[in-house]
C-alpha cells in the first residue's frame, strides 16, 4: 500500500510540475485575457453570434487562425497576414487557433475578402466561388425566399450554379459572415516573434 | 526428492489457477459491462469516422443537415472512439487486470458498473450535443459540461474497485502493469477536470491548456492503459518473465516525466512563447528513453517466441500493437522537431500519426486483450476461429491502407503548402487520391469491427458452436501455453 501511495503522490506531483512548466508559466508571460494588442477591437455582438456558429459547425477542424513567421512558412506570401501574437486573441473564447489547414488560415479573412455576397455564395456552394474547393456546402444556412422583405439578404450565385429559385440567407449565415469579416488582425504590433536569428528583430511589423 | 518437488509445484500451480478463477469470477460483471459498452461505441465511432473521411473527398455528400456536416461528424468520431471505445475498453481491461495483478477478488465491482452506466449516459448526451452543434469548441474537449461531470463521476466510481482491491491485495510487490493503471487513474481526473474548468483562460493561454490536455490524455491516460495490458499479456502468453524489471520502472517514471510536458509541440510556430514550445520539443525527444525501455522489454521478451503470433490471436494483436507503440512514439518524437513539424503541422500526416498511436497501438492491444479475457470470464470459447482471423486481416490491411497513403499524402501536402510558388489549392487537390485511399482503409477497418462485434455478441449470448480448448487461429496449430493460463 505504501508503494501505491508513493506512485499516486509522485504521479500527481509530476503532472503538477508539468502544468507549471507548459501552462502556468507561459500564460503568466502572455496574459492573453488582460493584454490585447493595441489595434484589436472587441467583436461586435453579431460577430460573437457568428463566432458561435463557426464553433458549432466545426470550421476549426479545417481552418487555422495563426499565420506563422515568414522565416518558417510562406503564410504571409499567401496573404494570410503577419505572424500573430498573443494580444491578437484576447477576446477569443473558446480559442480557435486550429490544427489543420485543409483550408486556408482565416485570421485575416475579413481583410482579404470583405464581401458579404462572396461569403454567402461561398458558404452555399464553395465550388461556385473557388473551383476545386473541397469545403463542404452549407445549404442549410439558406432558405427559399417567399416574399422579399427589406431586411432579407438574397443569395447571389453565378448563373451556372443557380438552384433555380431565389434564396435568402438565414440569420446564422449573416452572423457567421459578419464574424469572418471581423477577422482582421492587419493592424501593426510592436513586437512580433522572429525565427530568423540573422535578421534584426522587427520592431514595427506591417501586415 | 524429484517427485516431492514436482508435487509441490503442482500444488502451487493449482492454487494459482484457483486464484485466477476467483479473480476472474469477481470481475465478470463490471468487465463485461465496460467491454460490451465499448463495442457499441466502437461501431458508432467507426461509422462517424468513415462518414467524415468520405466527406473530405466528396464535399457535397450529406450536406442538407447541419448535424451531418464534417465539422460535427469529425469531433463526434474523435470523442466516441476516444472516450467511448478506447477509454471504456481500457477501463474494462483494467478492471479485469486488477484482481489478477493483486491476486485477490475484485472488491466493489458494483461501483464500476454504476460508473459505467453514468459514463455511457454522459457519452450519449455528449455525442448528441456535438451533433446538435453544442460543442465546447476545443479539440479533445468538445463535450459539454453535463457530459464532463458524468465522465468525472463515472470515472471516479470505476476507480473505486482499484483502491478497495489495492487495500486487500495479497501480493507484496506491484507488477508494472499496476503502476500504469494506478497512475492513469490519478492523471485522467486531474487532466480532465482542470481542462474543463470554464473560463480559466482565453486566447493563446487557453490554447496551451488545450494542448496540455490534448497530448496528456494520450500520454497519461490512453498510453498507460495500453502499456498495462501489453506488459501483462506478452509474458503471460509466452510463459516467460519480462526481460528486465528495472527497465520497466525506468520506462514508467521516464514516461511520467517526459510525456507530461510534450503538449506544446502542437503549437510550434504559433503565437505562444518559444521557450515553452522548446520545452515541449525537448521532452518529445526525451520520450525516446521510456519508449526504448518499453520496447526492449516487450520485444526482447518476445525474442524466440515470435512464431507464437501465428497461433495466438491475443499475442498477434498485442505484440503488433506493442511494435506500433514503438513506431508511433519514435515517429512522434521526430514529428516534434521544428524542421519536420514545419512540414507536417496542419496536414493529414498528423491525422495518420494519431491513428498509428490510437489504433495501431492502443486498439490492437485492446482487441488482443478482449480475445484473452472473454473466454475466461464466460467460461466459453470463441465460437469461430476464422472470425478472429478475418477480424485481424480486415483491420490490419485496412489500417495499412489508411496509414501509409495518408502519411505520404500529408507529407506532400505539407511540402506544397511551404512552396510559395505553388498555389494553396494545389495542396488541397493533391491530397484527394490519398484521402480516397483512407476511406477504403477506414471502411475495411469498420468491416473488421463489425465481425469483431458480431463475434463478441455470439460470445456473450453463447450462440454458435461450443468449442473446447483455447482459440486457435486457422493458420496455425495450437500450442499449449495459452491454455494453461
Amino acid at each position: 500500500m505504501t508503494r501505491a501511495i508513493g506512485i499516486i503522490a509522485a504521479s500527481a506531483l509530476i503532472l503538477l510540475f508539468a502544468t507549471l512548466m507548459i501552462v502556468i508559466m507561459p500564460s503568466m508571460q502572455t496574459q492573453s485575457r488582460s493584454h490585447p494588442s493595441e489595434g484589436l477591437k472587441p467583436y461586435s455582438e453579431q460577430a460573437l453570434r457568428g463566432r458561435a456558429v463557426y464553433v458549432s459547425l466545426g470550421c476549426v477542424y479545417c481552418h487555422s487562425q495563426q499565420p506563422r513567421d515568414p522565416a518558417q512558412a510562406p503564410d504571409g506570401i499567401r496573404g494570410w497576414g503577419r505572424p500573430s501574437v498573443p494580444g491578437d486573441y484576447s477576446y477569443d473564447n473558446p480559442h480557435l487557433l486550429g490544427s489543420m489547414r485543409t483550408g486556408p488560415d482565416l485570421l485575416n479573412i475579413g481583410a482579404r475578402q470583405p464581401s458579404v455576397d462572396w461569403h454567402l455564395a461561398h458558404l452555399y456552394n464553395p465550388r461556385a466561388m473557388v473551383p476545386g474547393s473541397t469545403m463542404p456546402a452549407y445549404p442549410f444556412l439558406f432558405e427559399v425566399m417567399e416574399e422579399k422583405s427589406a431586411s432579407d439578404v438574397e443569395l447571389k450565385l453565378p448563373e451556372a450554379f443557380s438552384p433555380g429559385h431565389r434564396l435568402i440567407a438565414k440569420p446564422d449565415a449573416l452572423d457567421l459572415v459578419q464574424y469572418l469579416r471581423e477577422l482582421d488582425r492587419t493592424y501593426s504590433v510592436k513586437i512580433i516573434p522572429t525565427l530568423d536569428k540573422s535578421a534584426p528583430a522587427a520592431t514595427e511589423a506591417q501586415p | 526428492m524429484q517427485n516431492a518437488r514436482k508435487a509441490a509445484h503442482q500444488a502451487s500451480d493449482s492454487e494459482e489457477l484457483f486464484e485466477r478463477t476467483i479473480a476472474d469470477q469477481s470481475s465478470r460483471m463490471p468487465v463485461l459491462f465496460w467491454l460490451s459498452s465499448s463495442m457499441v461505441w466502437l461501431l458508432l465511432g467507426s461509422l462517424f469516422g468513415v462518414i467524415a473521411s468520405v466527406k473530405l473527398h466528396l464535399p457535397d455528400w450529406l450536406v442538407q443537415e447541419a448535424m451531418l456536416t464534417f465539422g460535427r461528424i469529425r469531433p463526434a468520431h474523435l470523442n466516441v472512439v476516444a472516450y467511448g471505445w478506447a477509454s471504456m475498453a481500457g477501463v474494462g481491461v483494467g478492471l479485469w487486470l486488477i484482481p489478477r495483478l493483486f491476486k485477490t477478488a475484485l472488491v466493489g465491482g458494483h461501483y464500476a458498473i454504476a460508473g459505467g452506466l453514468i459514463w455511457n449516459a454522459g457519452l450519449i448526451y455528449g455525442t448528441a450535443a456535438i451533433l446538435a452543434g453544442l460543442s465546447d469548441g476545443l479539440e479533445w474537449l468538445e463535450f459539454p459540461w453535463q457530459t464532463d461531470i458524468a465522465l468525472v463521476i463515472g470515472g471516479a466510481l470505476a476507480a473505486v474497485p482499484l483502491i478497495l482491491t489495492l487495500i486487500k491485495k495479497r501480493v507484496g510487490h506491484l507488477y508494472v502493469s499496476a503502476w500504469y493503471l494506478i497512475a492513469a487513474l490519478v492523471w485522467f481526473p486531474m487532466l480532465f477536470v482542470t481542462a474543463n474548468i470554464p473560463n480559466l483562460f482565453v486566447g493563446v493561454d487557453q490554447a496551451m491548456l488545450n494542448w496540455w490536455f490534448g497530448h496528456n490524455v494520450l500520454g497519461l491516460w490512453m498510453t498507460p492503459l495500453g502499456l498495462a495490458a501489453a506488459y501483462y499479456f506478452i509474458p503471460k502468453i509466452i510463459g516467460k518473465p519480462i526481460r528486465s524489471y528495472g527497465l520497466s520502472l525506468i520506462g514508467f517514471w521516464a514516461l511520467a516525466l517526459f510525456y507530461s510536458q510534450v503538449g506544446l509541440h502542437h503549437l510550434i510556430g504559433g503565437p505562444v512563447p518559444t521557450w515553452a514550445v522548446t520545452i515541449s520539443i525537448v521532452h518529445s525527444v526525451m520520450m525516446v528513453i521510456p519508449v526504448i525501455a518499453v520496447a526492449v522489454n516487450h520485444h526482447m521478451t518476445m525474442l524466440g517466441s515470435f512464431r507464437l503470433m501465428l497461433y495466438s490471436p491475443t499475442l498477434r494483436f498485442v505484440v503488433l500493437g506493442a511494435m506500433m507503440y514503438t513506431f508511433a512514439s519514435v515517429q512522434g518524437s521526430m514529428e516534434a522537431l521544428r524542421s519536420v513539424n514545419t512540414i507536417t503541422h496542419f496536414t493529414h500526416y498528423t491525422v495518420a500519426h494519431a491513428h498509428m498511436g490510437l489504433y495501431g497501438f492502443l486498439s490492437f492491444v485492446l482487441f488482443g486483450s478482449v480475445y484473452f479475457i472473454l473466454p475466461r470470464l464466460l467460461d466459453w470459447e470463441w465460437p469461430h476461429a476464422w472470425a478472429i482471423s478475418l477480424h485481424f486481416w480486415l483491420v490490419f490491411v485496412g489500417w495499412g491502407i489508411y496509414f501509409w497513403p495518408l502519411t505520404l499524402g500529408g507529407w506532400l501536402q505539407g511540402l506544397a503548402m511551404l512552396d510559395p510558388a505553388r498555389s494553396f489549392m494545389e495542396s488541397v487537390t493533391l491530397t484527394l487520391p490519398y484521402l480516397q485511399a483512407r476511406s477504403v482503409g477506414g471502411s475495411l477497418m469498420t468491416l473488421g469491427h463489425l465481425v469483431f462485434a458480431a463475434h463478441f455478441l455470439m460470445m456473450v449470448t453463447r450462440k454458435g458452436p461450443r468449442r473446447e480448448g483455447a482459440p486457435q487461429l486457422p493458420d496455425g496449430r495450437w500450442t499449449a501455453k495459452e491454455a494453461s493460463s
